[in-house]
Formats: C-alpha cells, sequence, structure tokens
C-alpha cells in the first residue's frame, strides 16, 4: 500500500492544531480543537483506504476492479454523525455552564478553584484522625501516670475535661 | 453448621430492628442462638473426642477449588464452645451493661451477634479462603464495635487503628493463604496441615500467615492496638480481647502447628516474639493504674504466652496451649466484665480512687479473686493445671537437646512471675481498703448482673479439678502433633519441676507486689523504650501525606493538565513503537492529483489559523473550512456518501453553533500565560507528529489483501444492494450502526436535559390558532399577517409561513420565508428519496436523515420556535424513539423466523418514476436510522434553538437562585 504524503502531512497539521487548542481553558477552544482533533482522525482512517480509485458502487462492469476499499468508509460515516452529537452536547455543555456560571465572558472557562479547597479539606481529615490517634494515646498515657496514692495533679484537669470536648465535637471526624 | 452462619447473619440483619421494639430485652433474645450454637457444638462432643470430625460442604467457586466447607474436629470444636459460650453470656450481660437509651444500640447488638457469628465460621470452616473471608468480616465488625461511641474521639481513634493493623496483617496473610492453597493444590485446611507442604515457597506461605496471626493477636511489634482498643464498651473487650477475636491468631497458629511446626523460622519467630510479648505486656501491666489497661496489658502478656505454647510444636505443649487458651478465656472474659460492673457501680476504673468495694461487693469480689488466681496460676485452678503443663513440655523438650525449649521456658516463667505481680496488684487494687479513702459509694445493681462473669468462674473453680474431662478431647488434637508424649492434663502431677517453678513463680510474684513502690519507682527510672504506637502513627501519617501529595501532584491541574498528561504518555508511548518500528510503506507519493495540494494546503492553514484566532464565530468558520476540505478530498477519492454526510453535518454543524453563540460573548475569554502557550504548542507538535509518522506507518503494514474484495458480491447477494457502504451499515455491519443509533439518543437526550433541566420537552410551543388553519374550511395556502397593517396599503402583506408574525419585525427576512416556504418540501421529498435510493446509490438514512434535519432547520431558522412547532408537532423524544424501535425491532423480528438477530429478508418489485426496487428488512432498519438522524436534529433545534430563545425572551439573562431554578425550568 501507498499514501499521499500530502494527506499524512495536513492531518498531522490538523492534529497539532487541534490539541494545542485543546490544551486551553476555555470551552469553546476545547470543541474548536475536538473538531480539528476530529476531522484529523477521520482522515487517518480515510488514509487507510488506500489510493483514490471508483467509487464502492457495484456497476457489474470492469471499472468495479478500482473500487477503494470501503471499510474505512463505512467506519467514518457513523463517526462523522456521532462527532456532530458530541459537538452538540459539548456546545449545550458550554451553554449550560455560561448560564450557570453568571461570569460574562470567563462562563465558559474551566477552572480549578477546587484544588485549594481538595488541600485544606485533606489537611483537615489528616488532623482529624491525628487527633483521634492522639485522644486514645492520651488515655493510655493517663492510666500510667501519677503515683499510687494519686493521679499526677498537673494532668488531671485533661482527663476531666476531656469528656467535654470531644462530646461537642461528633462528626469532625467522620471526613474520613 | 451453614444453617447456623446463615441464621447468624438473618438474625444480625433483622436486629436493629428487634432492638426498637424490645429496647435492651433484645440481648436475652439473640444470646440464644450463639447458646443453641454452644449446645450444637456440645452434641458433637462425642465424635470430636473420638478424634473424628463432622464435615458439611457446600459448592461455591468450583472454578478455583473453593467451597464453603467445614469441618469440626478438636480444635474447632474448643474453640467453638469457647467463642459461642461466652458470647452468649456477654450478650446477656449486655442487657445489664447498657440503659435503654444508650444511642446505636441496635447497631451494637447487631454488629455483636454478628461477630459470634464469624468467630463461628472462622473456627469451622475447613476451607482456608473462606476461613480468611471470616477472619477480614471479624476485622470490620471489630471497627464497628469498637468505635461504638463514635462521638469520642479515643474511640474513633482505637477503632482506625485496629481496623488498620489487623488488615494490614490480614493482607499479608493473605499472600501467604494463597501461594499455600496453590502449593498444595487444595484449599482444604485439614488437607493442607495432614499433607504439609515444603520448600521456600511454603516457608514464605507460613511466615507470611504468621504475620496475620501475630497482628491479629496483638503480638509485638503490634501489640499497641489492644490496649488502645479498652476504649470500646467492656462487653467488647471481654468478648473480642479475652475470648474471640485475638484467639483467631492463636487458633491459626495451633491449627498450622502439627503441619508446619518444623517450618525454618517458625521457632524462632514465635518464640522469640512470643516471649518479648509476654514480657512487654506483663511489664507495662505492672505500670497501669486503669483497671481496664492492667487487663489489657495482661491480655497482651498472656497472647505471648499462649502463642509460644501452642506454636511450639511437641505434642504435650500443643496440649498445654489448648488447655491454656481455655483457660484465658475463662478468667480473662470474667475479669473484664467484673471491671465493667465496678466502672458501672463505681464511676471510675482508676483503681485509686476505689475502696472498700470488695467489702461492699462480696459476690463480686469472689469472682475477681477465682479468676485473677487463675490468671496467676494459683492451684486447683484451670490457670494453674494449664500452666504446670506448659512449663513441663518445654523442660522436656529442654531435655531432649531442644535450645528452644529452655528459652521459652525462662521467658515464660519469668513472664509468669510478673503475672503474678500485675495480677495481685489488681485484686488490691480493686477490690481492696485504702485507709486514707473513704469506702467508694456503689450504685445498686441487680443481682443478675454478675450472672455472665459468676459462670465463667464457676466454669474456671470447676475445670481445675475436673482437668482430666477435658483431657480426652483435647488429647485428640495434642496427638495430630507428630512426635508423641503421654502427658495428660491433671491437678496433680506428684512432685516435679514445674511444681517447684510454680512455687517459685508465686513467692517471687508476691515479694514484687509486696514491694510494688520500689517496683513502680524502677520503672520511672525505665527510659521509654520504642513506642510501637508511635512508630504506628508515624506510618500511618507518612503513606496518608504520601498519598496526599501524589494526588495533589497529578490531579491539580484541571482539564488542561489532565489532557497534557494524558497526551505525553501517548506522545512518549507510541512514539517510542514508531521510534523502534523497521517496517515503512514500499512508496509514497507526494500527491494523488494537483488539486490535493491545494485543498491540504487551504485546510492546513485553516487549521492553524482556528486555532490562533480570538473570535469564537471565526474559529468555528475556521474549523469548518477544514470540514468542507474533507468534502472535496472525499469526493474526489472515490467516497460519495462520505462527501454528502460530511456537507450535511458540516452545515448543521455550523447553524448549530451560532445558535449557541450568539449569546456567548464575541471574544473567547483569554487566560493563558505564554509559558503555557509554548508548553501547548511543544505538545501540540509532538502530537501531530507522532500521528502523521504511526499514519505512514499504518499505511505500509497493511501487507496482506483487506476484505474489500469480498464485499461486492456479498452485498450484491446478500444484501441487495449496489451501494457497499449503506449495505455495510444496515446489513453486514447493522451491530455497529445499531450502537451508534444509541449513542445518537444519548447525545440527544444530554442536549436536552442540559436545556431543560427538570424533564424532556415534551411541550411542543404551537401557534394557538393552529388548529383553526388546519381544519379543511378555514384552509389557506397563505396567511394574513394581522402584524402588517393592511389598511393604507395596495398590497396586503401576506405571512408565506404559519408562524412567520411571531418573529419580530426587524428579525423577519421576506426572501427567506419565500425561499424556505418552496423549498421545504422538495428538500423532505429528496431526503426521502436518498433514504430508499441510498440501498444502491450515494445516499441511506444518514444522509436523508440529515437532510430532512436541515430542511427543518430552515424552517426554525425562518419562522421561529413556533414555526418549528407547526413543521413537526410531536415531541423529538417520540422520533427517536420510533426510529430505535424500527432498528431493535429489526433485529428482533429476525429471530421470530428462525433467523439470527438482523438477518435481513428481500422482495423485489418495480416502482414506476424509481425503476425495480429491491425492499427489504434492512431498509426498514434504514428508516429507524433516519428517523433517529431526524429527532437528533429536532432535539438540538428545540433545545439549543427554540428554548435558547424562549430563556432569552423570558431576560434570563442572568439564572435566578437555585432553588427557583427547577420550578423556572419545568415552565
Amino acid at each position: 500500500m501507498s499514501a499521499s504524503l500530502t494527506l499524512v502531512i495536513v492531518m498531522a497539521v490538523m492534529y497539532a492544531a487541534g490539541v494545542y487548542v485543546m490544551l486551553e481553558r476555555s470551552l469553546t477552544r476545547v470543541l474548536i480543537g475536538f473538531l480539528l482533533v476530529g476531522n484529523a482522525t477521520n482522515l487517518l482512517i480515510f488514509l487507510m483506504s488506500g489510493r483514490p480509485g471508483t467509487s464502492p458502487i457495484v456497476t457489474g462492469t470492469s471499472a468495479d476492479a478500482a473500487m477503494v476499499d470501503p471499510v474505512p468508509q463505512v467506519l467514518m460515516l457513523t463517526a462523522i454523525v456521532i462527532n456532530f452529537g458530541i459537538t452538540a452536547l459539548i456546545l449545550a455543555l458550554i451553554y449550560r455552564s455560561w448560564w450557570l456560571a453568571r461570569l460574562g465572558d470567563e462562563g465558559d472557562t474551566v477552572t480549578d478553584e477546587h484544588a485549594a479547597e481538595t488541600v485544606e479539606s485533606t489537611e483537615e481529615s489528616f488532623r482529624s484522625v491525628s487527633e483521634d490517634e492522639a485522644a486514645s494515646q492520651e488515655d493510655l498515657d493517663a492510666s500510667e501516670r501519677g503515683t499510687e496514692t494519686g493521679p499526677d495533679q498537673q494532668h488531671q484537669h485533661q482527663q476531666g475535661g476531656e469528656g467535654g470536648e470531644t462530646a461537642g465535637a461528633p462528626g469532625t471526624g467522620m471526613t474520613l | 453448621m451453614a444453617t447456623i452462619l446463615l441464621v447468624f447473619a438473618g438474625l444480625s440483619a433483622l436486629t436493629p430492628l428487634l432492638t426498637r421494639w424490645l429496647s435492651l430485652r433484645v440481648f436475652y433474645l439473640i444470646a440464644l442462638l450463639p447458646a443453641a450454637a454452644f449446645g450444637y457444638t456440645l452434641t458433637q462432643t462425642a465424635s470430636v473426642s473420638a478424634g473424628g470430625a463432622i464435615t458439611e460442604s457446600v459448592p461455591w467457586i468450583p472454578a478455583l477449588g473453593i467451597s464453603l466447607s467445614f469441618r469440626v474436629d478438636t480444635l474447632a470444636w474448643l474453640l467453638a464452645l469457647v467463642v459461642t459460650g461466652v458470647g452468649a453470656l456477654v450478650l446477656v450481660y449486655c442487657a445489664r451493661y447498657f440503659s435503654a437509651d444508650e444511642p446505636a444500640l441496635g447497631r451494637f447488638a447487631a454488629g455483636l451477634l454478628a461477630f459470634a457469628g464469624a468467630m463461628y465460621g472462622l473456627v469451622t470452616s475447613d476451607d482456608i479462603v473462606v476461613m480468611f473471608i471470616f477472619w477480614e468480616v471479624t476485622s470490620v465488625l471489630s471497627y464497628i464495635l469498637i468505635g461504638h461511641y463514635t462521638f469520642k474521639r479515643a474511640s474513633r481513634g482505637a477503632a482506625l487503628q485496629a481496623l488498620l493493623v489487623t488488615t494490614f496483617g490480614g493482607l499479608v496473610m493473605l499472600v501467604g493463604v494463597v501461594i499455600l492453597a496453590v502449593e498444595a493444590g487444595t484449599t482444604s485446611l485439614a488437607v493442607i496441615v495432614a499433607d504439609p507442604v515444603t520448600g521456600p515457597a511454603a516457608t514464605w506461605a507460613v511466615l507470611l500467615i504468621l504475620v496475620g496471626a501475630l497482628s491479629k493477636s496483638a503480638l509485638v511489634p503490634f501489640h499497641f492496638w489492644l490496649p488502645a482498643a479498652m476504649a470500646a464498651p467492656t462487653p467488647v473487650s471481654a468478648y473480642l480481647h479475652a475470648a474471640a477475636m485475638v484467639k483467631a491468631g492463636i487458633y491459626l497458629v495451633a491449627r498450622l502447628a502439627p503441619g508446619y511446626a518444623d517450618t525454618p523460622g517458625w521457632m524462632p519467630v514465635l518464640v522469640t516474639v512470643g516471649v518479648g510479648t509476654m514480657l512487654v505486656g506483663a511489664w507495662r501491666s505492672l505500670r497501669q493504674y486503669d483497671l481496664k489497661l492492667v487487663l489489657a496489658y495482661g491480655t497482651v502478656s498472656q497472647l505471648g504466652f499462649l502463642m509460644v505454647v501452642v506454636g511450639f510444636g511437641t505434642r504435650d505443649a500443643a496440649l498445654a496451649g489448648v488447655a491454656l487458651l481455655l483457660a484465658h478465656a475463662l478468667f480473662k472474659s470474667a475479669l473484664f466484665l467484673t471491671v465493667g460492673i465496678i466502672d458501672h457501680r463505681a464511676g471510675t476504673r482508676d483503681w485509686r480512687r476505689l475502696s472498700g468495694v470488695g467489702r461492699n461487693a462480696r459476690v463480686l469480689a469472689a469472682i475477681g479473686l477465682i479468676s485473677v488466681a487463675s490468671m496467676a496460676g494459683i492451684p486447683p485452678l484451670l490457670g494453674f493445671v494449664a500452666k504446670e503443663a506448659g512449663f513441663t513440655s518445654f523442660i522436656e523438650a529442654g531435655l531432649a537437646g531442644d535450645g528452644w525449649g529452655w528459652v521459652a521456658l525462662v521467658g515464660t516463667v519469668l513472664g509468669s512471675v510478673l503475672t503474678v505481680a500485675y495480677s495481685a496488684r489488681f485484686f488490691w487494687g480493686a477490690f481492696g481498703t485504702r485507709p486514707e479513702l473513704a469506702d467508694t459509694a456503689l450504685h445498686p445493681a441487680r443481682w443478675d448482673f454478675q450472672l455472665a462473669p459468676g459462670i465463667l468462674a464457676v466454669a474456671t473453680l470447676l475445670l481445675g479439678p475436673l482437668v482430666f474431662l477435658l483431657d480426652l478431647p483435647l488429647a485428640s488434637y495434642a496427638d495430630t502433633v507428630p512426635g508423641g508424649g503421654d502427658y495428660h492434663l491433671a491437678l496433680w502431677h506428684g512432685f516435679e519441676p514445674a511444681l517447684a517453678l510454680s512455687a517459685g513463680i508465686l513467692l517471687l510474684g508476691a515479694a514484687l507486689f509486696w514491694k510494688r513502690r520500689a517496683v513502680a519507682r524502677l520503672q520511672g527510672t525505665v527510659p521509654a523504650y520504642v513506642d510501637a504506637g508511635q512508630g504506628y502513627g508515624y506510618t500511618v501519617r507518612g503513606i496518608d501525606r504520601a498519598a496526599a501529595r501524589i494526588t495533589h501532584f497529578a490531579q491539580i491541574g484541571g482539564l488542561p493538565q489532565y489532557l497534557s498528561t494524558i497526551l505525553v504518555v501517548f506522545v512518549l508511548t507510541l512514539g517510542f513503537a514508531a521510534f523502534v518500528n523497521r517496517s515503512w510503506p514500499d512508496e509514497v507519493v507526494l500527491w494523488d492529483y494537483p488539486g490535493q495540494v491545494a485543498v491540504a494546503l487551504t485546510m492546513g492553514i485553516a487549521a492553524v489559523m482556528a486555532a490562533r484566532v480570538a473570535e469564537r464565530i471565526t474559529a468555528v468558520l475556521l474549523a469548518g473550512v477544514t470540514g468542507y476540505g474533507l468534502v472535496a478530498l472525499f469526493a474526489f477519492h472515490g467516497a460519495p456518501d462520505l462527501a454528502l454526510t460530511q456537507a450535511l453535518v458540516e452545515t448543521i454543524t455550523i447553524v448549530v453553533f451560532v445558535l449557541v453563540l450568539r449569546r456567548l460573548p464575541q471574544k473567547i475569554a483569554q487566560h493563558n500565560r505564554p509559558l503555557h502557550r509554548r508548553r501547548r504548542a511543544v505538545i501540540g507538535v509532538l502530537v501531530g507528529a507522532v500521528m502523521g509518522t504511526i499514519g505512514v506507518i499504518a499505511v505500509g503494514a497493511r501487507q496482506a489483501p483487506g476484505i474489500a474484495a469480498e464485499l461486492p458480491r456479498l452485498a450484491v447477494e446478500e444484501g441487495h444492494g449496489r451501494n457497499i457502504v449503506n449495505v455495510m451499515l444496515v446489513d453486514i455491519r447493522a451491530w455497529d450502526t445499531m450502537g451508534e443509533i444509541s449513542v445518537l439518543i444519548v447525545v440527544a437526550t444530554g442536549v436536552a436535559s442540559l436545556l431543560f433541566v427538570s424533564g424532556r420537552n415534551t411541550v411542543v410551543p404551537r401557534l394557538r390558532e393552529s388548529r383553526k388553519h388546519r381544519s379543511l374550511p378555514h384552509r389557506r395556502k397563505v396567511v394574513a399577517d394581522p402584524a402588517a397593517p393592511s389598511e393604507g396599503h395596495a398590497v396586503t402583506r401576506q405571512s408565506w409561513l404559519l408562524a412567520g408574525r411571531t418573529v419580530a419585525e426587524k428579525d423577519r427576512s421576506i426572501m427567506l420565508e419565500v425561499l424556505v416556504r418552496l423549498l421545504f418540501h422538495p428538500a423532505m421529498i429528496v431526503s426521502v428519496y436518498l433514504l430508499i435510493a441510498g440501498h444502491n446509490a450515494p445516499g441511506g438514512g444518514f444522509a436523508g436523515g440529515l437532510i430532512a434535519g436541515l430542511a427543518l432547520v430552515s424552517r426554525y431558522l425562518a419562522g421561529g420556535r413556533y414555526e418549528l412547532g407547526e413543521a413537526v408537532p410531536v415531541d423529538p423524544g417520540k422520533i427517536l424513539g420510533l426510529g430505535i424501535v424500527l432498528a431493535v425491532g429489526m433485529a428482533m423480528v429476525s429471530l421470530f423466523f428462525s433467523g439470527i438477530p438482523l438477518e435481513s429478508a428481500y422482495f423485489e418489485t418495480t416502482v414506476p418514476v424509481l425503476g425495480p426496487l429491491s425492499f427489504g428488512t434492512s431498509t426498514i432498519f434504514d428508516i429507524g436510522v433516519y428517523l433517529v438522524v431526524v429527532g437528533l436534529v429536532l432535539d438540538i433545534l428545540r433545545s439549543l434553538g427554540s428554548e435558547v430563545d424562549r430563556q432569552q425572551e423570558a431576560g434570563e439573562t442572568l439564572p435566578r437562585p437555585p432553588s427557583q431554578q427547577g420550578a423556572e425550568a419545568a415552565v
């Protein structure tokens, strides 16, 4: 099999341009990138049918010998229509996110504001686990503190105050 | 046995409900179940005493050789008695321990009952995989039970600690279990033990299993979870941490010992770890002022002792081991329950605040005394008998030349001295009278609160003298250990070395207790050794932090970051594959025909510009240029179907884009820093280069002739069509098409739901007077336009479309209206023609549907949403549904004629105008495709066209607060 270098190059250019825009934060650009990459992919499949020929419609004449491979065409036909459907879906997403975001020209932009929140909530759950553990350890230590004549005075308040402190915080440790 | 487990599962599931009705009395009810299991196990005594076993098996996963098989031999019998007996007593005790207003009582009761069931399953299952499952179930249930006081930090911390440590051990053990089962070729524990596997793999397997056993039974270095778990309610400690869960590890070692005690590493690990644990536990127990923690560290110590004895691997040690296991379960459970009663009645477990408890609660003190004495090994109690047997077996082994015998003996004797000391200190602390304190006030309690520990104490007391009753059944387990021996469990063995040791231990222990203040000072001066609990904390926190850091590193950048990661991986892997590739196409031509270069150049420039322009609509049009370029390439390349479809799709895409973009700002927001731009460009160029290379390689990789040669014949003979592409879509590869139109339906529904939010758009916007225009007497071809003033004008303005006047005056175009009026019906006819003719000529369901869709687009563009409603006065969902019903129906119909799904049938006829037509079931399938495509376009128009119009007109430039959104969207 052979191929036309021109088609290979234009496919590569479309991939490059498509990926370049797809990596932006604007959903419209992502969609433009999707269109370009989609077309490039169709072209890649199309390349597999080889050199040009006659259409894959049986005529019963000698022209049928020059017929191109119809299999890539079948794959692409549905791909084209599905590409259209997905494009419409992304457009609906863009509209919806713009409508919800009320942000004017930033409405169709994906941000990563949640990043800080994730860090915070992770820290929170770590802290909670560590505190649970420390409380557990404190209970153990309390039993060894002091002498036979009585508990160590300076630590006594901790043990006594614990009930009140922990009872007020149900749920904080349940974030995990 | 399987039945018992089923009842356990069922009753546990019902318990929360029962608790709601019965409150605390539920404990009496559910205690009946373990009690019944206890009774049932007793009926098996005769068979197991004779050395037999009761087995039962239900096939489960035959492919892996795993079955729900159960086998009760002596060891299982003993453990089953312990877990069901103590379980029943603890449940009875719970009825008095808790008050009726205890939070989450139902969950607790269910958890404890399920735990008893899981333990019963663990000790009776013969399949090692099933045993492992029960093993893990007990870990999970212990988490729920230890963490019962969910509002207490200490309780949550301890529960998590116990869970992590035991499941870590369990995970290690699973590896061992799998290796052992694979090496042995069976999952039956009985066979694995009776016919031991040897070799390096088996050694590793056994050592890994030991890690699981050590973690479950709280041996050093995993011991720290057990004292922490004292945050649990006392019944849990009495059951899980004295009789049941911690015994699982001991049980497993006892189970494997007959076959694997001579495995390399077994003896050094168990003896050193066991002795170490016994000493560490006892030493720390001696420091505690909290009675429950005295017992907890005491348990750690005793578990170390037990591990040494059951793992020692001689027949006599095994006998001593099982006796000790029973003795420990009885006295330790009783002691925990006793402490629970003291805690309940006095309000504290710190013995420095207790005084005169023994004087005021004599029965309780008696129970405590019997149990403590058994723990200390004072005759004539069961603890003494078992300990004596252990020492004797070590001495025998030592005399027989086994060095580990002496190590074990010295270690356990030292540990026993400390045990006596902390036992005495416990009893004195709990029940003694301190002159400097007034007698502790005790809340009154019902007599039956003491029932459970009382029964356990009586058993301890009676089984000492009556131990010969146990000798026969227990010996039948011990005899399975190779090597032989003739020791018998008895209270009196004459004057022998072990007796002297016992006497010495008691004396030394008493002396330690006597000098307890000096001991306490000494303990205070010993620097804190490495704290395993701290080590656990560092490990867990380290793992947590590392996991969080990796996650934050890899998953914080949002969509562009993730895409970059994927694409970079793509470039690296496929780029490498392309780099090492050695097969290239034989010939590469520069172009197929000169025109190709012009088209490609246009496409390339358009693609690059589309990526750079700032206006949305320009970018869309430029992307469209690449699409139309494809149309040209397809057309010149011999792909008329593709060219047709691509052209139609490209046109509709641009319209849909415009429908949405009219609401968005003109310019695309710019947020990217230049730095990122360069990185994006690099990734883009690399992806393009890799894809280009792959394209060339893929073309060259095709050496053999494809399936294309056979297709023309198949299309004509089997598919009765000359257009191979269409025949493949609706016949040869119809399953693919079916999947694809399903995707279209999902997409259409997705678009609609994104715009309508609360439901599908079932209400079609219609004109109020539309019924009038449709009824025959009023039917008019051209409707008078009331919006245009007719008076004073020579020509009465007429509306060319039904809903033309609903469009604002400035948006109307008479030219468009006329054109649409003229073209709509011919377009629909063409679409049907393409649908029917597509079997033999370019066309088909997809192209026909798209033409019809375009016709509808033109109606909407010219006349607005009411026009669209009048053009297709049905819900798009119905069209989509009808389409898929036709397609699926065709797939099913052939089944009724004993064909395979989607098999086609044909009949030929000659139709005037169209000529000879071959009509087949595949045509009906194609009609389904057609309808789905029309439905998709209609749904998009209704959503992104009509609904966006409506929202705009309703002044919804800004959304209202979320609470009102749903209500509005439903309108």
